[in-house]
């Protein structure tokens, strides 16, 4: 359907599947097969006993697309339930990420002040490198990434978006 | 729980009769073999070889859409089941439920690039609803049972289980169907009562109502079809039925308004165009129906009952949405129309009664796009079969046998779904969605194995009928009656049409050179053959056809130059219909047109 490109949303999608072989392959083959896009996919066994995987999702689209991707993420057979966070009500949304700035004397000494400002934690030290742990809104991971670029960022690696409503409701 | 441990080849078969399994359509292979050896010693399943797996699953499926059942299909690994994932994408377009069983190199071997080694659940994930690769015995017959679940539950579709070769010699225990209810899969099949009472308002309000029903109804069931054919009757409203709809109201009803769609009837599209309601049950608004969206039904609401979610607002947007099963929700819709009075329709005919003036004004605007007669054509030349000519006269000379139609996919399928006329589900079988040439001639295999007294022919285009004539030697081996009705232009006429429409004439390969003698390759396949190229042979060369008791190929030499109409040029609009040959000039197709399919 023809809505105007102006009209993109993004949405942060929380989708409950048996953690069983194949499923997040089904999943990401969705996205692709149907064009739909996938900002950050995160996913991880949360219920042991009864073998269910989250996965949170973050797309963007319009109204409609947005609609036709839970339809879509609904009829898998795996799938036992979809929840769009971003329409039902206030939820937290964080990620994980490490961050590997390497240099020695001013430059070094900046990056872990500024690491301190931004509550980074430091998880690996050598006296040429750090490891930066940080957790947090993805604005503010990318705002303190942009800062280390000039301050001898090596490399980063994140773990996307996960995402829970608050409040004391149940999925 | 059966006491003894028994094979996972065992464990399959007994799922399959279990299951209700009477036949299934397959191809051996090493990696299939265990399954072989407990097929030969037993006698409940009847196996039908075909000559290629992709045979197999269309066969499958006209066995299921002519049934109502589960089609099944065996095949080998690699390249058994690599064969079979055009007929998964088929039956996954047109929602028709399969399971298929592939076999798979040993799991210790599996990654390994071993001989006849496909990653058959990867391949097959986006063209089945769902699938499975075994990977304990211990699985095996929930697994069986719970793709029989899946395939036939919700919108119907086809299921892959994929059996490692150990698996199938592994020990293990039999459980019975009822451990295959998928542990969470249950779709929707009630509606939400607060929207029938939205949508019975609605149709009662409706000046210009029209109910456009689809190939959910038929998958939903002949009870489905009934509960529709009444609440058309009971509101007195135009209906129309798109490709894959054909039977679910009876043709030979006033209220029907012939197909819908690119090739659809003038009346069907021009009151898709021009109604106030449009009712919705079982289609999905393909491309092939609604022309240019953003001309589609513009001053319509509209009511949608579908099954699948992810069909209703799709492409296009939906006033009153109603998720849930055909059936159910006719009913629903049914006995909430009838608690409030309303004028009676006359039984089994427009009444003209219902909504007063405003439908009588409906009624006879639609008399009169009727009145445009789309389908009538030029006759031509006495010396030269029209195509159109030869599906009135086969639809003539069979409708008394209640005969069984499967096509293959071209200009014959369009005519072939203008000219007849189907009063039943279950009787027409075409490749709707992904338009597979080479459909025909199998499905047709799989309907007279599922009724073997029946009629049953295969209204084939020349083209499409090499595509799976290896099936002619199965046909011969269990003796089917199968027919097979060419209507040989030598052309690939659909593709010629569009060349003439859309690209100046310039005919790039769609002329056949090299055709077959159709009466010689009947012969060497054990089957009759004729040709016939003259209209007044016709009648006798088709008579002959039902009364030979054998698989019979009658080749009709048609003009070569048929265009089929009406119909909707690419990327225009449902009034923007082309009735003839003549009308082409007036419109051509837009840029826009162009690039789409
Ligand atoms: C497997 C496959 N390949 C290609 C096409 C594209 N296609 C659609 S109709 C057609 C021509 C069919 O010719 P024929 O069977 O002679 O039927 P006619 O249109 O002449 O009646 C072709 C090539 C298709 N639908 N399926
Ligand atoms: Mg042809």
């Amino acid at each position: 359907m023809a809505d105007p490109v102006a009209n993109i949303e993004r949405h942060t999608i929380a989708v409950l599947v048996d953690n069983e072989p194949g499923v997040l392959a089904r999943v990401i083959g969705l996205f692709s097969g149907r064009g739909y896009n996938i900002e950050s996919l995160t996913v991880a066994e949360v219920d042991r006993v009864n073998s269910l995987s989250r996965i949170t999702v973050v797309t963007s689209g319009t109204p409609m697309i947005i609609v036709q991707i839970k339809a879509q993420l609904s009829r898998l057979v795996p799938v036992h339930k979809v929840h769009d966070l971003s329409d039902e009500g206030p939820f937290v949304e964080r990620e994980m990420a490490l961050i590997k700035v390497a240099g020695r004397g001013e430059a070094r000494i900046e990056s872990l002040r500024l690491a301190d400002i931004f509550r980074a934690r430091v998880v690996d030290a050598t006296t040429e490198s750090f490891v930066f742990e940080m957790t947090g809104a993805s604005d503010k991971l990318n705002a303190f990434i942009a800062l280390m670029d000039p301050l001898g960022l090596v490399e980063v690696s994140r773990t996307g978006t996960v995402a829970i409503a608050r409040g004391p409701g149940r999925f | 729980m059966s006491a003894e441990p028994i094979c996972g080849a065992d464990i399959v078969i007994k799922a399959l009769v279990d299951q209700g399994v009477d036949v299934v359509f397959g191809y051996p292979g090493g990696a299939v073999l265990p399954i072989y050896d407990s097929l030969f010693k037993q006698n409940a399943l009847r196996h039908i070889l075909v000559r290629q797996e992709g045979g197999a699953v269309h066969a499958a499926e006209g066995y299921a859409r002519s049934t109502g059942k589960v089609g099944v299909v065996l095949v080998t690994s690699g390249p058994g089941a690599t064969n079979a994932v055009t007929g998964l994408t088929d039956a996954l377009m047109d929602s028709v439920p399969i399971v298929c069983l592939t076999g798979q190199v040993p799991t210790h071997l599996i990654g390994n690039d071993a001989f006849q080694e496909a990653d058959t659940t990867g391949i097959t994930r986006p063209c089945t609803k769902h699938n499975y690769l075994v990977k304990d015995v211990a699985d095996l017959a929930r697994i069986m049972h719970e793709a029989f679940y899946v395939a036939r539950s919700g919108r119907p579709g086809p299921v892959v289980v994929d059996l490692p070769k150990d698996i199938l010699f592994a020990l293990g225990r039999y459980t019975g169907p009822e451990t295959g209810r998928h542990k969470s899969y249950r779709p929707q099949t009630q509606a939400d009562p607060a929207r029938i009472d939205e949508a019975v308002a609605l149709i009662a309000a409706a000046k210009r109502p029209l109910f456009y029903g689809g190939g959910g109804l038929i998958n939903s069931g002949p009870e489905a079809c009934a509960r529709f054919t009444e609440l058309v009757r009971l509101v007195d409203a135009p209906c129309t039925l798109t490709l894959m709809g054909l039977g679910a109201l009876p043709a030979s009803d006033p209220h029907f308004l012939g197909m819908v769609g690119m090739h659809g009837m003038y009346e069907s599209n021009m009151a898709m165009h021009g109604c106030d309601l449009l009712i919705a049950v079982g289609s999905r608004f393909d491309d092939r129906v609604t022309g240019r969206l953003n001309a589609f039904s513009p001053t319509s609401k509209k009511i949608h009952i579908d099954i699948d979610p992810s069909s209703l607002n799709k492409n296009v947007r939906i006033d009153v949405p109603l998720l849930g099963d055909c059936g159910e929700v006719l009913g629903a819709l049914l006995s909430a129309w009838r608690k409030e009075p309303r004028p009676e329709a006359s039984p089994g005919g427009r009444s003209h009664a219902a909504g007063g003036a405003a439908r009588n004004a409906w009624w006879r605007q639609i008399d009169a796009w009727r009145a445009r007669d789309c389908l009538r054509y030029d006759r031509g030349r006495s010396d030269l079969i029209k195509p159109q000519y030869a599906l009135e006269r086969l639809y003539a000379l069979t409708r008394e046998r209640d005969p069984y139609i499967t096509t293959e996919v071209g200009q014959h399928q369009m005519w072939a779904a203008q000219f007849f006329r189907f009063d039943k589900p279950y009787h027409w079988m075409t490749s709707g969605g992904l338009g597979t040439m080479g459909y025909g001639l199998p499905a047709a295999m799989g309907v007279q194995i599922a009724h073997p007294d029946a009629l049953v022919i295969d209204v084939a285009g020349e083209a499409s009928i090499l595509m799976n004539i290896q099936e002619m030697s199965t046909i011969a081996q269990y003796r089917l009656p199968v027919k097979v009705f060419i209507l040989n232009n030598q052309y690939m006429g659909m593709v010629r049409q569009w060349q003439e429409l859309l690209h100046g004439g310039r005919y790039s390969e769609s002329y056949t050179a090299a055709l077959p003698d159709f009466v010689k390759l009947a012969d060497a396949f054990g089957a009759v053959g004729r040709q016939v190229s003259r209209p007044d042979e016709l009648d006798e060369a088709i008579r002959e056809m039902i009364d030979t008791p054998s698989a019979f190929i009658l080749d009709v030499a048609v003009d070569q130059t048929e265009n089929c109409f009406p119909m909707i040029p690419s990327g225009a609009a449902h009034n923007e219909m082309l009735l003839g040959p003549e009308d082409k000039a007036e419109s051509p197709v837009s840029e826009e047109g162009m690039v789409l399919v």
